[in-house]
């Protein structure tokens, strides 16, 4: 039962990620981010990392993809007719990535981390992520507050016009 | 609640190894092949996460919630990165009325 | 006492700082008050601490601190007031401040009255840590600082270039014998481990005399007396050194800073008395300048270079009673020297003043109507260097010569004959400058005019002690008491003066042929340059061989001009072929290949952004078969 939902939500995000690439349309590479989000939410929920489910959910879908899709939406870039780069850069590519693919997995095949994940872990709840965050990670993320606060700051100084 | 999943949770990590491998390659060739800089910022949001799957599974895996508490700092990251890299492609885009990376070439030697 | 002595080198060093910081800024009057102030307040303390020490106290140390604490010794900023140290005191502070005073009347509408002043108080400040230093380092440092003032006011009117190059001379020659002076300072400290005056002596009077470290020690100590005091073959640059105001060359160039080789000598007679090898070489050199630079005096024309010449002769003097184990002699001789010849040189200041800066005494004559103080003191100091009894340079130069006497004959018989010569040329400068007809322009003639009070007084004082100056050291053949023989007895005891074994009357023989000769060389002087009135031949008419030698200074300079410096250019030349064909070459090597590498990576940098994506992903992909494989 189980493997069979890993095989789906794993086929179903690696379908969509590759559907980001092929799409013509930039709205349409957007949608289907958006589904491969959710497939990956699926995973972390098959974790037990139910509180990462939620915030990957509210972050990623609900604030990253409409923040790109307000761009595009601005700028008004959803034409078909995509610049595409040489034949040879595509080929290059990917042969690279195939060579990056093969040698990661070679390399992290070589942990010897075959054995079966802890089952009934409970670390992924949210009274406990809580508890981590707040006891021992207390500084870095009060200075997260500080990156957000930068980044908004440049954000809005970069994108003001003069 | 609590145990609504605990029977899925037998997966071996060398799955979750591979298939984050093949989302991370995905995402990188996404970066290489694409000239359209929306696009190639998507793939660097999947390569992020198939990075922050990798690190939840093996949180889980090792029993230590350092692993997600790591992963929520890398979304606070992904999404502090999002704001300033997409106001820096709408500049790009006034500048050259275009967001095509291959006329950023302006740092040629 | 101890606040006295360190206070004493102190004063004139701030005093250097306030005029030196403020040189744009001060009036005239404020200057002159704080440089001769600070000068007449240093020569106060130096009488309170020569009574002091007079009055048979125990010698004045003082640390202001410790300044290189080695391992097994340390080395201290320290002076000692002694005998030896609080008569140099006297003579550097009195006849300093004296000139001091001088100069305010010389140097009144010079531009670079506050830097002249500036100088001339840091120039006594480095005389006096010279002189006060309990180890040989602190009397290096003075050593060096007296150097760099000498510098630094032989070039004071830098406008001039030949003045430049003078100083830039007597820099390079003193280096040549600072250079000595080091290496005996190291070879000090490794034999004796410190260089306190007190270890080193206390250590070297272990040793058995003509030890041979201890004789290199004292000949390289000796090059550097050389350098500094101006003797045969490092004495070239004392004669250019005259390009300085006259108040410097009165008081660096003839009172002070060239007797610091001879003070040096004195001061460690404890290891030269145990190196006689070095004490012969001493005397030898000593008698050889004498004469040599008598013999160039008597054919100059310029006042002040006969008078340099005539420094470097008795410099002579004073080495040759250092050789001859004079001690008390020599510093005698310092003292008598430093009053005379600061007077002759402030007299001649003097006249070049009244002249209008004209300094060929070709062009003088009959200047005693016009410069009557001049005139008086002027011939005071002369009769003064010629030895004539009871004037101050009889006495020092008599004691001397005795002990030549007794030692070595033959030194003896030249150094009669250097007197003589002295008296000689010396007659020879005062008759052509003061008797006679004026034999210069008419606009010199309306001009001239006897010197302000401020020079005249100092003038007036130094005449009075050179006349005076030998009451110091009476010979007991007189009914002295001899009494800074006694004075300076615990610096250099009394088994080191040789004990005089000539009697009384052959010793009034010696004294009566050196006077007579004398007083037959000034009357040959008269009946030359007055009786006949000769004027010295104008430059460019031909003269006799002999004299031409001497005019030309026996071509001393020429020969170095050819000996020293031809094949330094020459050598320099090819060093400088060198540099361009060789490591210049290589440098340039290095840098072109450089760009040209860059150039031709330079196409990998595209600006194409993906390209650079996959290069670093092709990387990563190295790096990761590189961790596998290993």
């Amino acid at each position: 039962m189980e493997k069979y939902i890993f095989f789906t939500l794993s086929g179903l995000a690696i379908f969509s990620a590759i559907m980001v690439l092929v799409s013509k349309r930039p709205v349409h590479s957007v949608l289907y981010l958006i589904l491969c989000f959710f497939t990956i939410a699926g995973h972390y929920i098959m974790l037990n990392a139910q509180f990462l489910a939620v915030v990957h959910i509210i972050v990623y879908a609900g604030a990253i993809m409409v923040l790109f899709l307000f761009t595009l939406m601005l700028l008004n870039l959803n034409l078909a007719n995509e610049l595409r780069k040489s034949i040879l850069a595509r080929v290059t590519a990917v042969i690279a990535g195939g060579l990056l693919l093969v040698t990661l997995v070679a390399v992290l095949k070589g942990l010897d981390a075959s054995g079966p994940i802890m089952a009934n872990t409970q670390i992924g709840m949210t009274t406990n992520i809580g508890k981590v965050l707040f006891n021992e990670y207390m500084f870095p993320f009060e200075a997260a507050s500080v990156l957000f606060l930068a980044a908004m700051v440049g954000a809005v100084m970069m994108v003001k016009k003069e | 609640m609590n145990n609504v999943v605990q029977g899925l949770q037998l997966m071996p990590i060398s799955y979750y190894i591979s298939f984050c491998s093949i989302l991370f390659v995905i995402g990188m060739i996404g970066v290489l092949i694409k000239r359209n800089a929306l696009v190639i910022f998507m793939s660097i949001e999947l390569m992020l996460n198939s990075i922050n799957l990798l690190l939840a599974a093996f949180s889980v895996y090792h029993n230590d919630p350092a692993g997600q508490i790591l992963v929520i700092f890398i979304m606070v990251v992904a999404a502090a990165e999002v704001a300033v890299g997409l106001s820096i492609l709408v500049v790009t885009y006034r500048k050259n009325n275009s967001i095509d990376v291959n006329l950023l070439n302006q740092l040629k030697g | 006492m101890n606040t006295l002595a360190a206070l004493v080198p102190i004063l004139p060093l701030l005093s250097f700082l306030v005029i030196g910081l403020n040189f744009r800024r001060l009036p005239k009057p404020v200057t002159s008050i704080l440089a001769c102030g600070s000068v007449l307040v240093s020569f106060i303390f130096s009488v309170v601490l020569f009574f002091h020490i007079k009055g048979g106290n125990p010698t004045v140390n003082v640390t202001l601190f410790e300044w290189i604490p080695a391992a097994a010794t340390s080395l201290g900023f320290s002076f000692v007031v002694d005998p030896l140290s609080s008569l140099m005191l006297l003579i550097v502070t009195g006849v300093g401040f004296l000139i001091h005073v001088y100069s305010i009347g010389y140097m009144h509408d010079d531009e670079g009255f506050n830097r002249f002043f500036s100088y001339m108080n840091l120039f006594v400040f480095s005389m006096l840590v010279l002189v006060l230093g309990s180890n040989y380092l602190m009397m290096f440092i003075g050593w060096e600082g007296v150097g760099l003032c000498s510098y630094l006011l032989i070039g004071f009117w830098f406008k001039n270039q030949a003045y430049n190059n003078a100083a830039k001379k007597a820099f390079i020659m003193n280096r040549i014998g600072d250079l000595g002076f080091l290496l005996g300072m190291f070879i000090l400290y490794v034999q004796f481990g410190s260089l306190d005056y007190q270890t080193v002596f206390a250590k070297a009077s272990l040793l058995e005399s003509g030890n041979l470290i201890l004789t290199i020690a004292t000949m390289l100590l000796f090059v550097g007396a050389i350098g500094k005091s101006a003797q045969i073959p490092l004495f070239t640059w004392l004669p250019d050194a005259m390009a300085g105001p006259t108040p410097v060359s009165a008081l660096i160039h003839a009172a002070t800073m060239v007797t610091a080789g001879v003070y040096m000598v004195a001061r460690s007679h404890a290891l030269y008395i145990l190196a006689p090898a070095t004490m012969m070489v001493i005397a030898v050199i000593g008698i050889t300048t004498a004469l040599f630079a008598a013999t160039i005096a008597i054919f100059q024309n310029d006042i002040k270079k006969v008078l340099a010449y005539s420094t470097v002769s008795q410099l002579g003097y004073m080495f040759v009673g250092l050789g001859m184990g004079a001690f008390t002699g020599a510093m005698f001789h310092l003292t008598t020297h430093a009053f005379f010849k600061a007077l002759l040189f402030l007299a001649a200041g003097s006249v070049i003043h009244a002249m209008g800066g004209e300094q060929d005494i070709r062009k003088m004559g009959g200047l005693k109507k016009a410069l009557p103080i001049t005139w008086l003191v002027f011939l005071a100091g002369t009769i003064a260097i010629s030895g004539i009894p009871p004037f101050s340079g009889f006495f020092s130069k008599d004691e001397i010569l005795l002990h030549a006497y007794e030692q070595n004959k033959v030194i003896w018989v030249l150094g009669i004959l250097g007197s003589l010569m002295t008296a000689f040329y010396m007659f020879r400068l005062f008759y052509l400058t003061f008797a006679g007809m004026f034999r210069g322009t008419d606009k010199q003639k309306q001009h001239l005019h006897e010197s302000p009070k401020s020079m005249t007084i100092p003038l007036i004082i130094l005449a009075v002690l050179a006349v005076a100056g030998g009451l110091l050291n009476i010979p007991a053949v007189f009914g002295g008491s001899s009494s800074l023989n006694t004075f300076l007895s615990p610096i250099f005891g009394s088994g080191v003066e040789p004990v005089g074994e000539v009697s009384y009357g052959t010793e009034i023989l010696l004294m009566s042929i050196a006077v007579i000769g004398s007083l037959a060389m000034i009357g040959f002087a008269w009946f030359r340059f007055v009786k006949t009135a000769t004027i010295p031949v104008t430059d460019g008419i031909k003269r006799p061989a002999l004299s031409n030698l001497l005019y030309h200074k026996y071509y001393i300079d020429e020969i170095y001009q050819f000996l020293i410096e031809k094949p330094v250019l020459w050598l320099s030349d090819i060093m400088h072929l060198f540099d361009v064909y060789v490591i210049d070459k290589t440098v340039n090597f290095v840098g072109n290949a450089t760009v040209w590498l860059g150039k031709q990576s330079g196409f990998l940098q595209t600006g194409n952004i993906g390209f650079y994506l996959i290069a670093m992903v092709l990387s990563i992909v190295a790096f990761l078969v590189f961790g596998l494989m290993i």
